[in-house]
Protein backbone atom coordinates (compact mmCIF):
# COMPACT_ATOMS: atom_id res chain seq x y z
CA UNK A 1 0.00 0.00 0.00
CA UNK A 2 1.18 3.53 -0.66
CA UNK A 3 0.06 6.83 0.85
CA UNK A 4 1.08 10.40 0.08
CA UNK A 5 -0.12 12.76 2.77
CA UNK A 6 0.48 16.07 4.50
CA UNK A 7 -0.13 14.76 8.02
CA UNK A 8 2.05 12.71 10.32
CA UNK A 9 1.77 8.93 10.78
CA UNK A 10 1.90 6.64 13.82
CA UNK A 11 4.80 4.23 13.33
CA UNK A 12 3.56 1.70 15.89
CA UNK A 13 0.04 1.59 14.50
CA UNK A 14 1.27 1.31 10.91
CA UNK A 15 3.65 -1.57 11.66
CA UNK A 16 1.01 -3.40 13.68
CA UNK A 17 -1.49 -3.07 10.84
CA UNK A 18 1.06 -4.46 8.38
CA UNK A 19 1.07 -7.87 10.05
CA UNK A 20 -2.51 -7.85 11.31
CA UNK A 21 -4.65 -10.69 10.05
CA UNK A 22 -1.76 -12.72 8.69
CA UNK A 23 0.06 -15.38 10.63
CA UNK A 24 2.42 -15.90 7.69
CA UNK A 25 4.49 -12.86 8.67
CA UNK A 26 7.70 -13.81 10.45
CA UNK A 27 9.35 -10.41 10.42
CA UNK A 28 8.87 -6.74 9.60
CA UNK A 29 11.62 -4.40 8.40
CA UNK A 30 11.18 -0.63 8.41
CA UNK A 31 12.94 2.58 7.42
CA UNK A 32 11.87 5.94 8.82
CA UNK A 33 13.28 9.13 7.30
CA UNK A 34 13.41 12.27 9.48
CA UNK A 35 14.13 15.93 8.89
CA UNK A 36 17.53 16.70 10.39
CA UNK A 37 19.47 19.88 10.96
CA UNK A 38 21.76 20.43 8.00
CA UNK A 39 25.43 20.89 8.83
CA UNK A 40 26.88 24.12 7.37
CA UNK A 41 29.40 22.30 5.16
CA UNK A 42 26.63 20.19 3.69
CA UNK A 43 24.41 23.12 2.85
CA UNK A 44 27.07 24.74 0.70
CA UNK A 45 29.01 26.91 3.11
CA UNK A 46 26.16 28.64 4.90
CA UNK A 47 26.47 29.09 8.63
CA UNK A 48 22.95 28.42 9.87
CA UNK A 49 21.28 25.08 10.37
CA UNK A 50 18.08 24.41 8.45
CA UNK A 51 15.11 25.66 10.39
CA UNK A 52 12.51 23.92 8.24
CA UNK A 53 11.97 22.09 5.01
CA UNK A 54 9.14 22.12 2.49
CA UNK A 55 8.52 19.06 0.38
CA UNK A 56 6.92 19.68 -3.00
CA UNK A 57 5.62 16.81 -5.12
CA UNK A 58 3.84 16.00 -8.37
CA UNK A 59 0.38 14.77 -7.40
CA UNK A 60 -0.63 11.86 -9.58
CA UNK A 61 2.83 10.95 -10.80
CA UNK A 62 4.05 10.52 -7.21
CA UNK A 63 1.40 7.90 -6.47
CA UNK A 64 1.99 6.21 -9.82
CA UNK A 65 5.75 5.93 -9.31
CA UNK A 66 5.42 4.71 -5.72
CA UNK A 67 2.97 2.02 -6.83
CA UNK A 68 5.39 0.91 -9.55
CA UNK A 69 8.31 0.80 -7.13
CA UNK A 70 6.25 -1.22 -4.66
CA UNK A 71 5.17 -3.61 -7.41
CA UNK A 72 8.82 -4.05 -8.45
CA UNK A 73 9.80 -4.95 -4.85
CA UNK A 74 6.99 -7.51 -4.76
CA UNK A 75 8.25 -9.02 -8.02
CA UNK A 76 11.78 -9.36 -6.64
CA UNK A 77 10.99 -10.61 -3.14
CA UNK A 78 8.25 -12.71 -1.62
CA UNK A 79 6.57 -10.21 0.67
CA UNK A 80 3.47 -10.75 2.77
CA UNK A 81 2.84 -6.98 2.92
CA UNK A 82 4.49 -3.66 2.11
CA UNK A 83 3.84 -0.03 2.90
CA UNK A 84 5.20 3.33 1.74
CA UNK A 85 4.00 6.55 3.40
CA UNK A 86 5.57 9.81 2.19
CA UNK A 87 4.67 13.24 3.52
CA UNK A 88 4.70 16.60 1.74
CA UNK A 89 4.35 20.20 2.88
CA UNK A 90 6.33 22.07 5.53
CA UNK A 91 8.26 19.97 8.04
CA UNK A 92 10.61 20.85 10.89
CA UNK A 93 13.74 19.11 12.24
CA UNK A 94 12.75 15.88 13.97
CA UNK A 95 9.56 15.49 11.91
CA UNK A 96 8.98 12.21 10.10
CA UNK A 97 9.17 12.39 6.28
CA UNK A 98 8.83 8.83 5.07
CA UNK A 99 8.02 5.32 6.30
CA UNK A 100 8.90 2.23 4.31
CA UNK A 101 7.93 -1.12 5.82
CA UNK A 102 7.98 -4.66 4.50
CA UNK A 103 6.74 -7.91 6.01
CA UNK A 104 7.81 -11.39 4.99
CA UNK A 105 8.02 -14.96 6.24
CA UNK A 106 11.79 -14.76 6.74
CA UNK A 107 13.87 -11.70 7.52
CA UNK A 108 16.03 -11.63 4.39
CA UNK A 109 13.22 -10.66 2.01
CA UNK A 110 11.86 -7.96 4.33
CA UNK A 111 15.28 -6.40 5.02
CA UNK A 112 16.42 -6.40 1.39
CA UNK A 113 13.11 -5.18 -0.01
CA UNK A 114 12.98 -2.35 2.54
CA UNK A 115 16.45 -1.12 1.50
CA UNK A 116 15.51 -1.47 -2.17
CA UNK A 117 12.32 0.56 -1.70
CA UNK A 118 13.97 3.54 -0.02
CA UNK A 119 16.88 3.54 -2.51
CA UNK A 120 14.53 3.52 -5.51
CA UNK A 121 12.10 5.97 -3.97
CA UNK A 122 14.89 8.52 -3.52
CA UNK A 123 15.71 8.63 -7.23
CA UNK A 124 12.29 7.84 -8.77
CA UNK A 125 9.52 9.50 -6.76
CA UNK A 126 8.92 13.13 -7.82
CA UNK A 127 9.55 15.00 -4.57
CA UNK A 128 11.73 18.08 -4.10
CA UNK A 129 13.05 19.48 -0.83
CA UNK A 130 13.30 23.21 -0.21
CA UNK A 131 15.42 23.96 2.87
CA UNK A 132 14.91 27.15 4.82
CA UNK A 133 17.65 28.58 7.02
CA UNK A 134 18.74 31.96 8.33
CA UNK A 135 20.35 32.66 4.93
CA UNK A 136 17.18 32.00 3.00
CA UNK A 137 15.72 29.09 1.07
CA UNK A 138 17.55 26.70 -1.23
CA UNK A 139 16.54 23.62 -3.20
CA UNK A 140 18.35 20.48 -2.10
CA UNK A 141 20.47 19.02 -4.90
CA UNK A 142 20.28 15.39 -5.93
CA UNK A 143 23.27 13.26 -4.87
CA UNK A 144 25.24 11.10 -7.27
CA UNK A 145 25.61 8.57 -4.44
CA UNK A 146 21.82 8.07 -4.46
CA UNK A 147 21.90 7.23 -8.18
CA UNK A 148 24.74 4.79 -7.52
CA UNK A 149 22.76 3.06 -4.76
CA UNK A 150 19.78 2.70 -7.07
CA UNK A 151 21.94 1.37 -9.89
CA UNK A 152 23.42 -1.25 -7.56
CA UNK A 153 19.97 -2.90 -7.36
CA UNK A 154 19.76 -3.40 -11.13
CA UNK A 155 19.65 -7.05 -12.02
CA UNK B 1 -0.63 20.62 -24.36
CA UNK B 2 -0.56 20.90 -20.58
CA UNK B 3 2.79 21.97 -19.14
CA UNK B 4 3.67 21.53 -15.46
CA UNK B 5 6.73 22.99 -13.71
CA UNK B 6 8.12 22.00 -10.32
CA UNK B 7 10.66 23.20 -7.74
CA UNK B 8 13.17 25.77 -9.09
CA UNK B 9 11.89 25.37 -12.65
CA UNK B 10 8.49 26.57 -11.40
CA UNK B 11 10.11 29.51 -9.62
CA UNK B 12 12.29 30.53 -12.58
CA UNK B 13 9.49 30.25 -15.14
CA UNK B 14 7.13 31.97 -12.73
CA UNK B 15 4.14 29.63 -12.90
CA UNK B 16 3.20 26.11 -11.88
CA UNK B 17 1.28 25.14 -15.01
CA UNK B 18 -0.11 26.40 -18.28
CA UNK B 19 -1.83 25.18 -21.44
CA UNK B 20 0.03 25.97 -24.64
CA UNK B 21 -0.69 25.60 -28.35
CA UNK B 22 2.55 24.07 -29.52
CA UNK B 23 3.60 24.64 -33.17
CA UNK B 24 3.34 21.66 -35.49
CA UNK B 25 7.12 21.29 -36.01
CA UNK B 26 7.49 20.37 -32.31
CA UNK B 27 7.31 16.58 -32.31
CA UNK B 28 9.80 15.52 -29.63
CA UNK B 29 10.69 16.54 -26.08
CA UNK B 30 13.99 18.14 -27.16
CA UNK B 31 12.19 20.28 -29.76
CA UNK B 32 9.63 21.26 -27.14
CA UNK B 33 12.38 22.49 -24.78
CA UNK B 34 13.99 24.46 -27.65
CA UNK B 35 10.64 26.10 -28.44
CA UNK B 36 9.88 26.88 -24.78
CA UNK B 37 13.27 28.61 -24.50
CA UNK B 38 12.16 31.01 -27.23
CA UNK B 39 9.09 32.11 -25.26
CA UNK B 40 10.99 34.50 -22.99
CA UNK B 41 14.02 35.11 -20.78
CA UNK B 42 12.38 33.35 -17.82
CA UNK B 43 12.05 30.14 -19.87
CA UNK B 44 15.54 30.53 -21.34
CA UNK B 45 17.06 30.90 -17.85
CA UNK B 46 15.11 27.97 -16.42
CA UNK B 47 16.01 25.64 -19.29
CA UNK B 48 19.60 26.78 -19.81
CA UNK B 49 21.15 23.86 -17.96
CA UNK B 50 19.53 21.02 -19.87
CA UNK B 51 21.18 18.24 -17.90
CA UNK B 52 19.36 19.46 -14.78
CA UNK B 53 15.95 19.30 -16.47
CA UNK B 54 14.03 16.03 -16.13
CA UNK B 55 10.96 15.44 -18.26
CA UNK B 56 7.85 13.33 -17.71
CA UNK B 57 5.22 12.85 -20.42
CA UNK B 58 1.87 11.68 -19.08
CA UNK B 59 3.59 10.97 -15.73
CA UNK B 60 6.33 8.69 -17.11
CA UNK B 61 10.01 9.65 -17.25
CA UNK B 62 11.14 10.12 -20.86
CA UNK B 63 14.21 11.11 -22.86
CA UNK B 64 14.70 14.03 -25.24
CA UNK B 65 13.69 11.98 -28.28
CA UNK B 66 10.32 10.94 -26.84
CA UNK B 67 7.36 12.11 -28.98
CA UNK B 68 4.98 14.80 -27.72
CA UNK B 69 1.56 15.73 -29.08
CA UNK B 70 -1.44 17.93 -28.31
CA UNK B 71 -3.28 16.66 -25.24
CA UNK B 72 -0.14 15.36 -23.51
CA UNK B 73 0.69 16.33 -19.93
CA UNK B 74 4.36 17.32 -19.96
CA UNK B 75 6.14 18.02 -16.66
CA UNK B 76 9.58 19.66 -16.33
CA UNK B 77 11.49 19.42 -13.05
CA UNK B 78 14.95 19.11 -11.50
CA UNK B 79 16.35 15.74 -10.31
CA UNK B 80 14.19 14.46 -7.47
CA UNK B 81 15.22 14.70 -3.80
CA UNK B 82 12.57 12.89 -1.76
CA UNK B 83 12.95 10.19 0.86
Amino acid sequence: MIRVQRGDFDIGAELERLAAGSHQVGGIASFIGLVRDIAPAESGGGSGAASAMTLEHYPGMTEKRLQEIEAEANRRWQLEASLIIHRYGRLEPGDRIVLVATASRHREAALEACAFLIDWLKTEAPFWKLEESAEGARWVEARASDDARKAAWKK
Amino acid sequence: MKLLYFAWLRQKIGKAEESLEVPSHVKEVGQLLDWLESLGPNYATALKERRAVKVAVNQDYVGLDHPVKAGDEVALFPPVTGG
